[in-house]
């Protein structure tokens, strides 16, 4: 495999990986919650757009617009029922509600569609497999191709959204001090529900999109939890640019240890990540060290 | 001040306790709707207390807050704010990772319900207002403690306000500088706005109000005109200790 292949496959997967992450970022960034349930939600917008397409024999596309709108209600209906009353009992109350939310989840989707592993490849046609051949050893797929586009063009509609609208500015001006916002007359409340609402419609699109370049059981929303947490890490937390650069190091990472031995895949993106953070844990400490030392006056 | 003036802002009542540290004991205030009246009194006294259960932003334990004779007790700060009630903080607090002028805009759009060249021109007068064109685009992380102490009330203006309570804005600052926050105080109270204002320089504060209340230990315990409050015996104790008169 050429290393400019390499490079492209890995900055490809980046892109569904910036995907899964930016409603991730925009809930921890706004609220300060980590969604725990965040990938077992995408994976109940895979099975959304599965149920919709086949019951009604539509593209996976236009189910996906269908659950697009369906899981902004839920990603409202979940601040409003569940995160704002856990958010009421401190920091903690928040991660152990979503990490309940996560496990009744995937138990109620077992229920509902078994422990089949499913895919949406079969309704997508030939764009499942179409790729285009740049020379013989190096081809680029129509699929990771469209997927790179998407989570470019929402984090670039987010990223426009936060700054040049007024209710972006409430958003932001809310996920900094909610109190101060509430005294220039933004409802945090109402701003709360609306960053959920957002946050879950973009799980959604990655979720589809898990589904049509892969394939997915109820079981399979942690794997993605980790994923976008690691891109968000990696990127650094609060950054919806960093959020892409961060999935594009991953899969890159990814790419690169897969090379090396089919085994690496993931061990490879673990490892990266937690360079990182160790990176940074380092730097954080060698500046209080030397706060320290500058405060004993050595 | 005209006789024909209404009360606009109006506490009665008002009692707030945080487990058994009681804060406000009972405190009724009054403000009319061409006053500005200063709150002084010692640390503790419950004057930033007062102003936030006033602007909502807490809820009282006991009594009623009526804004334009309306009872507005169980409204919440965005509502008030939009109403027409509006507070500054103590230690400022800007959105840092805007821009001065968002700052402001994020007020106009949301309390003052202006949008496009409404909103752009009411943010500019209220940055002309407190001096801070020549910053409104940097980043309010930036800027200085008297640019942030500007910013506060700039973005208060932009709210639309009919009455500004302000705590401690003047805190901090040095002499020169009080002295333009003075004028721009000023300027808002010949603009038609109602002022509440809490300071410990005593001299700035009666360059402005018309009225003093002094609060100690969560009551009023003198309101009334400025030099009559200071030189009130009750009051000099409570500033300077027993003994003192």
């Amino acid at each position: 495999m050429s290393l400019v292949n390499l490079i492209a496959q890995g900055v490809l997967l980046g892109g569904y990986y910036a995907l899964i992450a930016c409603g991730l970022s925009l809930m921890f960034g706004v609220m300060r919650i980590v969604n725990l349930a965040h990938g077992d939600l995408a994976v109940l917008a895979a099975f959304l757009v599965l149920t919709i397409s086949t019951t009604f024999d539509v593209s996976p596309f236009l189910a996906l617009v269908v659950t697009v709108l369906i899981m902004a209600a839920v990603g409202w209906a979940l601040q409003r029922f569940i995160l704002e009353r856990s958010l009421r009992s401190g920091l903690l109350v928040p991660l152990l509600a979503t990490f309940g939310l996560s496990i009744a989840l995937e138990n109620m989707l077992f229920e509902a569609f078994g422990a089949d592993t499913r895919s949406l490849g079969d309704l997508i046609g030939d764009l499942v497999f179409d790729s285009v051949e740049v020379t013989s050893a190096f081809s680029l797929s129509y699929l990771a191709m469209l997927i790179f586009g998407l989570a470019v063009a929402l984090l670039g509609a987010l990223s426009l959204f936060l700054k040049r609208t007024s209710l972006g500015r409430a958003i932001r001006a809310t996920a900094e001090d909610p109190d101060t916002a509430e005294l220039v007359g933004i409802n945090a409340r109402a701003v709360y529900g609306v960053a959920a609402a957002i946050s879950v419609a973009t799980v959604a699109v990655a979720g589809a999109m898990l589904a049509m370049r892969a394939t997915f059981d109820p079981y399979s929303g942690p794997m993605q939890l980790i994923f976008a947490f690691e891109a968000i890490v990696i990127g650094g937390i609060g950054s919806l640019w960093g959020t892409l650069v961060g999935g594009v190091v991953l899969g890159l990472a990814q790419s690169v240890g897969a090379t090396l031995n089919p085994k690496w895949f993931l061990l490879a993106g673990h490892l990266t990540f937690f360079a990182v953070l160790a990176g940074r844990l380092a730097r954080d400490w060698g500046r209080a060290r030397g706060g320290l030392r500058a405060a004993l006056g050595f | 001040m005209t006789s024909e003036a209404v009360a606009i802002l109006e506490g009665a009542g008002l009692s707030k306790s945080f487990g058994a540290l009681t804060v406000l004991d009972n405190v009724d205030f009054t403000l009319r709707s061409d006053e500005a009246v200063g709150i002084v009194g010692p640390n503790g006294a419950g004057k930033t207390t007062l102003l936030t259960v006033l602007s909502g932003g807490l809820r009282s334990t006991g009594g009623v807050v009526r804004f334009r004779g309306a009872d507005v007790t169980a409204v919440g700060a965005a509502e008030r704010s939009r109403l027409g009630l509006v507070k500054t903080h103590q230690v400022p607090r800007p959105f840092s990772g805007m821009t001065a002028f968002e700052n402001v805009y994020v007020a106009a759009t949301a309390a003052g319900g202006l949008n496009g060249r409404g909103a752009h021109a009411a943010c500019v007068e209220a940055l002309e207002l407190c001096n801070m064109l020549h910053v409104a685009n940097r980043r309010a992380e930036t800027l200085g403690l008297l640019d942030r102490k500007r910013l506060e009330l700039a973005r208060a203006l932009a709210t639309s306000p009919s009455v500004v309570l302000l705590d401690e804005i003047g805190g901090g600052l040095t002499d020169e500088e009080t002295v333009q926050l003075v004028e721009t105080i000023r300027e808002m109270r010949r603009r038609g706005m109602a002022i509440v204002w809490i300071e410990h320089i005593v001299h700035v504060l009666l360059q402005v109000v018309e009225r003093l209340v002094c609060m100690v230990s969560g009551r009023v315990i003198a309101d009334g005109d400025p030099k009559a409050v200071m030189a009130d015996p009750v009051v000099v104790e409570a500033y300077l200790g027993s003994g003192a008169t």
